[in-house]
Parts: structure tokens; sequence; C-alpha cells
């Protein structure tokens, strides 16, 4: 452990100062509710007061998320555009039987909702590579930041950086450089390349997608592998260069073993994210060009919010689909994260 | 110096040379400083400089501003031009005016002399400067103050309230035995990743039901009852041993008074990671805003900044300035509360 910095001393100190003032009139406020709380208690016993501390999380809880999730499998089942459930007609399964409305799913031409179907394949193909090229890359990284290095934390930090970024920012900063005046343009041309406008180049456009992402969110992935790395008894890699075993050898028969557990969770997360792919990529290309970036989250608020195409019902629908694939996932990602918490591990 | 050269060449000792990873260590952490921070820097340069400059290619490395000088008989201030001249000398003139191919210049030393110019032999005069304005004119003008207010008080709020529910809850499931405790576990871990994307369409419904559309509570409200927080907090508050509860309770504490005096302080360290998780996550979100605010001046720093960018003609400058204003708490997180993040994240693979 490396010891604190003295420096960092005396902001702590202001910074602490500071937080106890904003803090007092909330602790004034909270001590009040004390004592009809106290009555209450003495009314009805422990049992009572867990009610009482459940009760405000469990309250938002349920009307803001359990109560959607409840109510989104009737929505999907209605039609028209009111919002209200009360407005709406009950139209059974005619949503998704449009969304499943394919002679040839692998060809979105032949689909009804060909632009729920682009959307799908997009997003599959996104997810396929971007989750494949992100977990090399973090795995790299780890790798790296694993090794004898000086001033370790300083270059977690480097790499984590863009992870705290809004996604708005990240894409703001790589379509301005990008764009047609932009930084990559100076290098192409410095090469002898053409000035291209890059983001209106369908394939161009998609590997822009998948480096972005992976530019934004490699640094937390890249964390957790760097924990599982540092969790690996150092004595077996002594034992190994003892016996005088390759490196290549090493790391498949020792750290990736011993890593597996990380390196499922950090896919099973990645996937889980790369699914729900949105925001940066929105900002960056606008789901351009034409719709070759468009990825299911977009589908869904293009549908459900978006004035002319407006269908709550079928977005409804669709992002049902979206949940189930993300619940599979989900299930995996706990199931997971239970064995890796297991003591003794 | 030679302990920076010491750091660049370190590598593992295989006799004294260099083994091909420590070729690829030091290829792949500077190319990384390069690629993570490069395009933020290149940002900040890029906010720095005139919408004149910004529409140039190539694009130059630090900001100029083209000098201007005021000529007596003249109103405005003329642009200041380098022009070599047809003996070979260069000189330094003001451009008065510019008809097709040619420009009408005058040397600021002599204004009464016009000297006539093929625009192709003529070059700004510039200098290194920073435009400002970029930063101070969205300040005045434009609602920014607005957004950066509507974004402050989301985040606040929504960290308060995160903080105050989520703590209240775990208290709960963690120090309370009750009927359905596990019940209501299960639950909050299977929604732990349900994401708001995918809850979308009935969500605003709720939000317009309550009427909360266009307000900023229904931007905070649906993100407050975090399961990741209400796990987090319940992990570490089952580290707090029952017998410190029971000896307040012997002393006629009320159970408000354990949680708030006793626990509470004692889950400090818990609290901190979740109101940094939260301060961040609010700060950045994007598209539930984007649904629930549709009139402007309620509009989030993030959703604000989207707008401006999918204007017909971008302003980028002041867009690149919005963005850097933008970055500058999340930078600050960053720079200070770094090591607490990280470790919070390999800790406990968050989100």
């Amino acid at each position: 452990m490396r010891s604190r910095r003295p420096s960092s001393r005396p902001l702590a100190t202001t910074l602490q100062k500071a937080g106890a003032i904003l803090i007092a009139p909330v602790t004034a406020g909270l001590s009040l509710i004390d004592r009809p709380l106290r009555a209450w208690q003495k009314k009805t016993g422990h049992g009572g007061m867990a009610a009482v501390f459940l009760l405000p999380n469990m309250a938002i809880f349920g009307i803001f998320v359990l109560f959607p999730l409840a109510v989104n499998f009737i929505y999907s089942m209605t039609g028209g555009t009111a919002l209200f459930l009360a407005d709406r007609s009950f139209v059974g399964a005619q949503h998704y039987e449009r969304l499943a409305d394919c002679t040839n799913y692998l060809d979105t031409a032949t689909c009804k909702d060909d632009m729920f179907w682009n959307a799908v394949w997009n997003t599959a193909t996104f997810v396929v590579v971007q989750v494949a090229l992100l977990t090399v890359v973090a795995m790299t990284t780890a790798l790296i930041l694993n090794r004898d290095l000086r001033a370790r934390s300083f270059w977690r930090a480097v790499f984590f950086f863009p992870v705290l970024l809004s996604p708005v920012v990240v894409g703001l900063i790589w379509r301005w450089i990008l764009q047609r005046e932009g930084l990559l343009n100076l290098v192409v041309v410095g090469m002898g390349g053409d000035q291209t406008n890059w983001l209106t180049d369908r394939n161009f456009a998609f590997a822009a997608a998948v480096g972005v992402s992976i530019w934004a969110h490699v640094g937390f992935y890249a964390l957790i592998l760097l924990a599982g790395l540092q969790a690996i008894p150092k004595d077996l890699y002594e034992a190994a260069e003892i016996d005088g075993t390759r490196p290549a050898r090493v790391f498949w028969r020792i750290t990736l073993p011993l890593l597996a557990p990380n390196l499922l969770v950090v896919i099973v997360l990645a996937l889980i994210r790369a699914v729900q792919v949105f925001d940066e990529v929105y900002v960056l290309t606008g789901g351009g060009p034409g719709t070759s970036t468009m990825y299911l989250t977009q589908y869904i608020y293009e549908i459900g919010f978006a004035s002319i195409l407006r269908n709550p019902g079928l977005a409804a629908a669709a992002s049902i689909m979206m949940g189930g694939v993300l619940v599979v996932l989900t299930v995996m990602q706990l199931g997971l994260s239970r064995r890796n918490n297991r003591p003794g591990r | 110096m030679s302990a920076a050269l010491r750091f660049l060449t370190r590598r593992r000792g295989h006799g004294g040379r260099w083994h091909w990873t420590d070729v690829f260590t030091t290829v792949w952490l500077f190319g990384g400083l390069i690629i993570m921070f490069g395009p933020a820097l290149w940002l900040v340069g890029s906010s720095l400089k005139s919408p004149a400059q910004l529409a140039e290619f190539p694009p130059t490395l630090l900001p100029y501003v083209s000098q201007a000088v005021t000529v007596p008989g003249y109103d405005k201030p003329l642009d200041l031009y380098d022009v070599t001249m047809e003996d070979g000398t260069t000189r330094r003139l003001a451009q008065i005016r510019r008809v097709g191919t040619m420009a009408q210049m005058v040397d600021p030393a002599a204004p009464d002399e016009k000297i006539r110019v093929n625009i192709k032999q003529r070059t700004p005069a510039r200098e290194v400067g920073f435009a400002t304005e970029n930063y101070t004119e969205p300040f005045q003008r434009l609602d920014f103050v607005r957004y950066l207010w509507n974004s402050v008080f989301v985040t606040v709020m929504a960290t308060l309230i995160t903080l105050l529910t989520n703590s209240m809850a775990a208290f709960a499931l963690s120090k309370y035995e009750f009927r359905g405790r596990g019940a209501v576990m299960g639950i909050i871990l299977a929604t732990l990743m349900v994401p708001l994307s995918v809850i979308l369409v009935p969500l605003y419904s709720v939000i317009s039901g309550l009427g909360l559309t266009n307000t900023l509570w229904g931007v905070i409200l649906p993100t407050v009852a975090t399961p990741t927080g209400v796990f987090l907090l319940r992990q570490y508050m089952l580290t707090i041993p029952d017998e410190l509860l029971d000896a307040a309770r012997m002393d006629k504490a009320s159970e408000w008074q354990i949680y708030w005096r006793i626990v509470l302080p004692l889950t400090a360290p818990a609290l901190a990671v979740l109101a940094i998780f939260s301060v961040v996550w609010r700060w950045n979100d994007f598209l539930w805003p984007l649904i629930v605010l549709s009139r402007q001046e309620l509009y989030t720093l993030q959703v604000g900044l989207f707008s401006f960018s999918g204007e017909l003609n971008v302003q980028w400058h002041y867009i690149l300035a919005m963005t850097v204003v933008t970055m500058i708490p999340v930078v600050l997180v960053f720079v200070f509360l770094q090591r607490f993040i990280t470790t919070g994240i390999a800790g406990a693979g968050l989100k």
C-alpha cells in the first residue's frame, strides 16, 4: 500500500468541513423526524420500524420500476398513440406478429417491420464485434497494468479516464475528430490520403461506433480484470519461473484459468451494456448514415417517442424482446458473481 | 531527468536486453496515453479557436487569432495580412476590402496609399490567442446557465435522495428480521440490471400520469431507487456488529437514532462510493432527460448540448466550449477521487 500523499490532507479536511456545513440543515431536519417515529415505534415495535425504513425506497422503486415493468407487457398488447392504458385499445399479439413477420429473417427487406430487423441485426453485429474487441483490449490493458510498472496508479487512471465522461461528451469529442475538418483527416491527408467525411461512410460509421464505445468503457473492464489478476497468488508464477515455463504457457495454464471467473463477468457485463447501446453512438452518428448504426434502444426511442412514427405499443413489444435477452444475460451475471463471491476463492 | 529516463527504459530483466513484451508494454501505455487523453485535449484546444479557424483545414494545433489594426480614416479595425510583394519582399498590410481575387490593402504606417494585391499573395497575420468568447458568450446569451443549474439541481437532489432512501432500505434489510425480507431482497436483486431502456414507454406514461413530464422531478425520481445502491450499502452494513445496536437500545435510543447516529456514520465509506457513482451517473444521464424534457428551459446540460449539436448549422465553437464546461465536474471527480472509484469498481464489479 502506498501511503497517502500529505498534500491531499488539507484538501480532505476542507472538503469535510464544507460537507458538514452543507449537510447541517439536512441533519437538523432529520433529527426532527425522530419524535413522531419514536411514538410509532412504541406502538408497533421493531417490525413496524422495518417497514418505515423500507417504505420510501420501495415506494419509489415500485412506482417507477416495478409498476412500469409489470404494465409493459399489457402495453405491448395495446394499439394507438394514446398514452394512458385506459385510452388504448386491446390488439392482442398484433405488435409481436408484426415484429416477427419476416419471410427471411436474414434479409430485412422481406420483413414487415424492416426498421426493427435492421436494428436487431445492427445490434447483433455490434454486440459480437464490440464485446470481442473490448474483451481483448481490456485483457491486454489489464495484463500490462499488472506488470511491474512504475506509477501504476497513473497508468490505471489513464485508461480509466473516459469511463467517467458522459456519453454526450464522448459522442461530441469523436464527432469533432472524425468530421471533415477533423483531426483524423489531418493525419490521413498528411499520409497522402483524401479528405473524407468519415461518418457518412457506412462501414466506417460502424467501426467508429465500435471503436468509440470501446474507448469509452475499456477502463472499467480492465479494472475488473486487474483486480482478478492481482488476486492470483504470486507463488504460482514463481514456481512456473523456477520450472522454466514459457510465458505463453504460463498465460494459458495459470493466468487464464484463474482469471476465468472475472473474465466471464466482464464478458457478460459488456454484453449487457452492448445490447443496450444508445447514447454515445446516437450522439456520434445519429443512427446514420441511413439507418446503418441504428440500434435497438434507438429503435424503441424513435418508435415510442418520435412524433411521426409514434407507436408506443410496438415500442413496448420491442423492449420486451430486448428485455428477454437482457434477463438471460442478467441471470448469467448474477450466477457468475454469486459463484465468485463464494468464500475461499 | 535520470529518474524519468530510468522510468522510460524500465524493463523486465532478461540479461539487460529488451524483451518484446517490454517494447509492447511501452507502446501500449504511451499509445494509450495519447488515445485516451489526446481526444479530450484536442477538444479543449479546439474550444479556444474562433469559428473561422474551426472551419479551417488543415487544423492547427494552437488556437490563433488574426491581428487587426485601426487605421486612421477607417471606422472598423482592419485585418492584417503578410503580403509577398512583386519584388519578393514581404510587407505587413491591412486589408480594406476584397473584390474577386484582388484585395485592396493599405500600409498602416502610410494610410494614404492604396495597394492592389492578388489574394494568393497574402496570408493572414496571426498570433496565438484564445477565443475566450466561446466560453463567455454561452453564459451571457444562451441558456447555458440554466442548463447548468438544471443539471446541478438534478444531480444534487437525486444523489441526496438516493443516499437517504437506499441507506434506509439497506438498514432495514440488514438489521431487521421480518417476514418477506428474502422476497424484497430477491426483487431488488432481480431488477439489479433491468435497464431504463426496457421500461421507457410505460415509465413515461407513469411520469405523465403523475404530471411530472417537463419537470426536473420527472428526471430525478425514476433514477433514485437504485438496486445497486441498496445492495452495496446492505453488504457494507452487514459487517457492522449487531451488539453495537443492542447497546444503543439499552441506552433507550430509538430505532431512527440508531440508524441516523450509529449505522449511517459507520457506513460512510460505502456511502461515499455510492455518492460518487450517483453524481457521475446523474450528471451524465442523457436518454431519460431527453424523453422527459421537451421544454428548452428545463434541459439539462447533456440534453442542451445535444440539441445544440443537432441544429442544422452546428455552432461548433459554442458546443466545444460547453462540452469542456460539462466535463469539468467529472474531471474534478476523476482527479480527486479516482482511487476511491477504481477500488469501488474493482471491489464490487458494479453497474
